[in-house]
């Protein structure tokens, strides 16, 4: 319930494009072409992010990971099953 | 011998005698019958025939018949060397060959027979073979591998050969479904390896516990429930905390400025203003639905100095309502971390020192509570009723103090109704002790029958001294300032008349272990030597105080808020008559700040107002100044240093008085 509603917060938070939920196995809930483009691509960087920071020490794990580029900022944040993404503008 | 010549004689006789009497007897086999048939006739005795007696004649004589072979030797020897000497065999082979005759049939499989065959083909072998019928001649011909014709019978024959049905062939497969196959690939990482050892071991932890809890049946109930309840909000709370971080990270992005300033950002324009300060404002915390509510209460967390607590009710006499207890850190600034709705107006708050999760709350209708953070009900884990002696009056501060003899956590509460109670968590209950009681030294009220009551006054503020464990001040609605001890529960150390209207606070210097500050809503803050009964520094702020505060970093600096939505921050090493930044805090002007309180570690400070607001404000340098060290010597540090520095400023206040006195 808590997650529902923090998830919703950030959807309606100033800037927000989108927000994507991914599962363990790369599936998210709407299956537009462009949400599945993001969510594989994601999944597989994070991934290997994690993979990384872990390979230098086991005891660490990633908190989060943002792509800052020049139109927007991708957001990540793994968990043990879910992956959630959000794209925001922090310029607006 | 005698009797074979007789034998013979006789049958010479028989054979005369057939010649005589007839041709009945031709054989000669029957005459050998004939002899005892003879004797009924008359005798005719030969002329050579022995004469014997009528007893020898009688005399019987036994032939035997043996098995013997009369022309078998009866008397071989043969040597024995073992007695070295001749012996006669005892068996002597009786065997009497008569005749011979070797057949000329050969066995089909004996070697000669397959000889022969061999040299003469299959013809022979048909004729050696004749035992048998026909089916083994044939078998015995396919064998040979030529075909005989058979020979039939002409006249009797019939062929009756016959065949069994084929059933048509049909086939039939089946196959069984394959068994699911996935692709598994997996990497071997030094981390992956690292997990699984830690859930191993965490399995091993969970059986121990499991083996430890086995004896007690009922808590094992209780524990497998726990377990299953765990495992299912695991996986609701791991992605709660993950949808957090990224609120965090989302209005991090928004306020990246904000949070930019606050790291980073220092007033270069301070170095021009010669002694004045600015505060910069930073985030803006508001919550919905505690929009008609003023602050009441604000108090920073020592263990994670971000977050910090907001205590929602009301004033105003009138207007009591509801209140709300809420949680919020800087990281997010859009929505609390904690919300706790209370049925009664918050009037202050403590979070414990060493315990971030315990906080004690006092409300407007007299009751004190303790909320625990870690637990997930929205429910105090302590709430004090009228039985556990509530207060019947507002709650106007409470404070958590060391933990007791019995480690137990208490807590000091003060209200109008003029107790100070120590309330202490004894397991599940709240145990209180009137720890004093405010009484208004010489005023006392004609009770029934004469008998003097003392009237109470009405406590509004307290704070405990640092260092000295039994020594708190109580400020009083009258505008007094009593000193008191614990120990002394009906006398007072030291009253100060402070002020002419109720005292809003009072608070002990955090270095300087004699001084303390107060301010009311007679305008004015003052501040004290515990020891002197006058004020040493009086301050007038042209509109009522609605807090004071010390700043943890120096022992001269303190900021007041007042009712017209400005903060004032004085630094009395730098300017001991005027405030060196006095800024209106609130965009509307009628908005009545009501706290204010400095952050432990950061240069900010949080002030709250009476809509509901809380805003945050960065210190610019000029009002964080510490001492300027001579060129060549060493910079000192620590509270030492700032009690250095308070204590110059009232020796200096002192030697005047001293020299009037």
């Amino acid at each position: 319930m808590q997650f529902e509603e923090t998830l919703k917060r950030i959807q309606t938070h100033k800037g927000v494009i989108g927000t994507i939920v991914v599962n363990a196995e790369g599936k998210t809930t709407l299956d537009n072409s462009t949400t599945v483009q993001y969510a594989g691509l994601l999944h597989q960087l994070t991934m290997k992010a994690r993979s990384t920071v872990r390979d230098i020490d086991p005891q660490n794990d990633l908190t989060f990971l943002r792509i800052r580029s020049k139109k927007h900022e991708i957001m990540v944040a793994p968990d043990k099953e879910y992956l959630l993404i959000v794209i925001q503008n922090p310029s607006e | 011998s005698t009797s074979a010549t007789n034998e013979k004689t006789n049958m010479l006789l028989m054979s005369v005698w057939s010649c005589f009497f007839g041709q009945d007897e031709e054989d000669g086999t029957e005459m050998g019958e004939g002899d005892e048939w003879m004797q009924g006739k008359t005798l005719i005795k030969p002329l050579d025939q022995l004469d014997l007696t009528e007893a020898e004649l009688k005399e019987e004589f036994t032939r035997i018949l043996t098995a013997n072979n009369p022309h078998a030797p009866q008397n071989i020897v043969r040597y024995s060397f073992k007695e070295r000497s001749y012996k006669p065999i005892s068996s002597v082979d009786q065997l009497a060959v008569h005749f011979v005759l070797e057949g000329n049939l050969l066995h089909q499989d004996s070697d000669e027979a397959r000889r022969q065959r061999a040299k003469q083909g299959g013809e022979d072998a048909g004729d050696v073979e004749e035992g048998g019928g026909e089916e083994r001649a044939d078998s015995v011909e396919s064998k040979a591998g030529k075909k005989e014709q058979k020979i039939t019978n002409q006249f009797n024959f019939s062929e009756r050969a016959s065949q069994t049905l084929n059933n048509p062939l049909r086939e039939r497969g089946c196959q069984t479904e394959p068994p699911p196959r996935a692709n598994f690939s997996a990497t071997a990482n030094q981390w992956e390896i690292y997990d699984v050892y830690l859930e191993v071991l965490q399995k091993q932890e969970k059986n121990k516990e499991k083996a430890k809890a086995v004896p007690k049946k009922d808590d094992d109930k209780g524990k497998k429930k726990m377990m299953l309840v765990e495992t299912q909000s695991d996986d609701i709370t791991k992605v709660a905390k993950v949808a957090k971080i990224i609120e965090r990270m989302v209005n991090q992005n928004t306020f990246d400025d904000i949070a930019q300033d606050f790291k980073y950002f220092e007033d270069a324009s301070d170095e021009y203003r010669e002694q004045e300060g600015t505060l910069l404002p930073l985030w803006k915390f508001q919550y919905d639905k505690a929009k008609r509510l003023s602050v009441t209460a604000l108090c920073w967390n020592e263990s994670y100095k971000d977050l910090f607590a907001v205590g929602l009710g009301s004033y105003d006499f009138t207007k009591q309502g509801r209140g709300m207890l809420v949680f919020y850190s800087l990281k997010n600034s859009t929505f609390p971390e904690y919300i706790y709705p209370t049925t009664s107006g918050i009037l202050c708050l403590d979070i414990h020192k060493h315990l971030p999760y315990l906080v004690a709350v006092g409300f407007y209708d007299g009751c004190v509570a303790v909320y625990n953070l870690k637990e997930e009900t929205l429910q105090p884990i302590y709430k004090s009723t009228a039985k556990s002696g509530k207060h019947t009056d507002p709650v106007w501060q409470v404070k958590w103090q060391k933990d007791d003899m019995d480690n137990n956590h208490n807590f000091f509460s003060v209200s109008s109704d003029g107790r100070v109670v120590s309330w202490t968590l004894v397991k599940n209950e709240l145990v209180f002790t009137d720890i004093i009681k405010l009484s208004l030294a010489g005023a006392v009220s004609e009770g029934p029958e004469g008998v003097q009551l003392p009237i109470m006054a009405c406590g509004t503020s307290f704070d405990f001294h640092k260092q000295i464990d039994y020594l708190f001040l109580v400020g009083t609605e009258e505008g007094k300032i009593h000193k008191c001890s614990k120990a002394y529960s009906s006398q007072f150390l030291e009253t100060y008349n402070a002020h002419n209207m109720a005292v809003d606070a009072v608070k002990w210097n955090h270095f300087h272990t004699k001084v303390f500050i107060s301010c009311s809503s007679d305008w004015t803050v003052k501040i004290w030597d515990h020891t002197i009964k006058t004020p040493m520094f009086t301050f007038d702020l042209n509109a009522s105080v609605g807090d004071v505060a010390w700043s943890p970093y120096s022992s001269t600096v303190f900021a007041a808020v007042t009712t017209d939505g400005k903060v004032h921050t004085f630094d009395l090493s730098i300017n001991k008559y005027e405030a060196i930044c006095q800024q209106p805090v609130v965009a509307k002007k009628k908005t009545k700040l009501t706290h204010i309180e400095f952050n432990p570690v950061y240069p900010i400070i949080i002030v709250g107002d009476d809509r509901g607001y809380v805003t945050s404000l960065k210190l610019s340098p000029n009002l964080r100044k510490k001492p300027k060290e001579k060129k060549g010597q060493e910079l000192p540090k620590g509270p030492e240093v700032e009690i250095a520095k308070m204590e110059k400023l009232l020796s200096l206040l002192r030697e005047p008085e001293n020299s009037n006195a």
